[in-house]
């Protein structure tokens, strides 16, 4: 139906329902059409050289980043332990050294060989406590040789009239 | 530009200086061009694609490649970040007014310390002492401090201080008194037990086990303003022995 005197609407054509006859590629014509008027619809800033240039010096307006300055609070000779704790809390960390000593070897710990030694023993120890009787048995009996019989596991005896 | 700022740390400068990105800086063909982004701090400012120098002093310089501008003053211009001792002036509705020492009012929601709810409001009145710092401070609006960081934790700001003594300083004292290593700090811990609050807007707050003694840091500590090193420690020496 679609003569030369009456020609159908674009916005008709491009229903769902007169697409499905419609080849592949001018359907992809169709889109890119679309598409073409929505991107000139979007409003976008011609300017993209400024964006390139702004990285380069960046505003800083406090003084605190440049010297390094400490923490506000400051307490001395235990006035105040709170802030004692705070200061140690907050205030950047210098002597790192120190810290990484301490804490690899404190003469209270256990060193890693010990730790090692008894987690064997203790592996074994858990596993027997909570295995059940029947499973402790066979445990106790690997050690001795092999001279005694497997149970016999027990069956349903069928009473006898 | 960045070896033209480089030979410029330690001078002084005045307003109007300038550094550009010129054409004449030579590229080796060597390395990649790398545009190195430059920091600037305090007292320097971009305008285009310009550094310019607004305020007099002289140049300082942090590696990597942080600059800025070391100069004395005593009126304190808000920055984001920084934390001030406030007073609190009036008690609006959820809005605490707070007086820092600059051109205008900070506000202080009430809602902005730490375990704050609607229900659980803080226990703030006029007059009280805070130790806030900035969430907004420009020069387009009015500045907003808050008394816990970003994860909600208060990390010693809040309302502090009964008793003590509270007195201003120049702000240039205050960045020498919280620089790293030094030696007023150093030197005030050998004295006697005393607490400080020091806020970046030139106010510090002093308390120590008894009046006197509090007078005398917070006397120390004005006078450590126009004192050389030499001054300040024979001074220190006195008043350690007339403690005694």
């Amino acid at each position: 139906m679609a003569d030369d005197s009456m020609r159908l609407s674009k916005n008709l054509l491009r229903m769902k329902f007169m697409q499905r006859g419609l080849d592949a590629e001018t359907k992809k014509q169709l889109e890119e059409d679309e598409k073409r008027i929505i991107s000139d619809e979007h409003w976008y800033l011609d300017l993209p050289e400024l964006k390139a240039k702004e990285n380069l010096i960046i505003e800083e307006k406090s003084f605190v980043p440049c010297e390094d300055l400490k923490y506000g609070r400051i307490s001395f000779k235990g006035f105040n332990p709170d802030v004692e704790k705070l200061m140690i809390l907050m205030n950047p960390k210098d002597d790192d050294d120190k810290e990484e000593e301490d804490i690899s070897r404190m003469q209270t710990d256990v060193t890693d060989e010990e730790m090692a030694l008894r987690y064997e023993s203790l592996v074994g120890s858990m596993k027997k406590k909570f295995a059940k009787k029947r499973e402790r048995a066979a445990i106790e009996e690997e050690d001795i040789n092999q001279n005694t019989e497997t149970n016999t596991k027990r069956v349903f005896l069928k009473p006898q009239d | 530009m960045f070896s033209r700022l480089k030979n410029k740390v330690g001078e002084v400068l005045l307003p109007g200086d300038e550094f550009c990105f010129d054409t004449d800086d030579t590229i080796s063909l060597t390395e990649s061009v790398k545009a190195e982004k430059v920091v600037c701090g305090p007292g320097l400012r971009r305008s285009g694609d310009r550094l310019v120098v607004c305020k007099s002093g002289v140049l300082r310089h942090k590696q990597p490649n942080v600059f800025w501008m070391d100069a004395q003053q005593k009126r304190y211009v808000p920055a984001k970040g920084e934390t001030v001792i406030g007073i609190v002036t009036t008690k609006s509705g959820d809005v605490f007014k707070v007086d820092f020492g600059g051109s205008e009012q900070a506000s202080l929601s009430y809602l902005a310390f730490e375990g704050a709810t609607k229900r659980n409001r803080p226990n703030v009145q006029v007059g009280d002492l805070v130790f806030a710092q900035f969430l907004i401070a420009n020069k387009d609006m009015e500045p907003e401090l808050v008394c816990i960081d970003g994860s909600g934790r208060a990390n010693g700001m809040g309302v502090f201080g009964a008793g003590g003594l509270l007195f201003m300083v120049s702000l240039g004292l205050v960045r020498r008194l919280l620089a790293p290593g030094s030696e007023i700090m150093s030197d005030l811990s050998q004295l006697f037990p005393c607490e400080l609050v020091v806020g970046m807007n030139g106010r510090l707050w002093v308390k120590a086990s008894s009046i006197q003694r509090t007078l005398i840091v917070s006397n120390l500590l004005q006078s450590c303003e126009n004192m050389t090193a030499t001054q300040r420690r024979e001074l220190f020496k006195r008043v350690a022995q007339g403690a005694l």
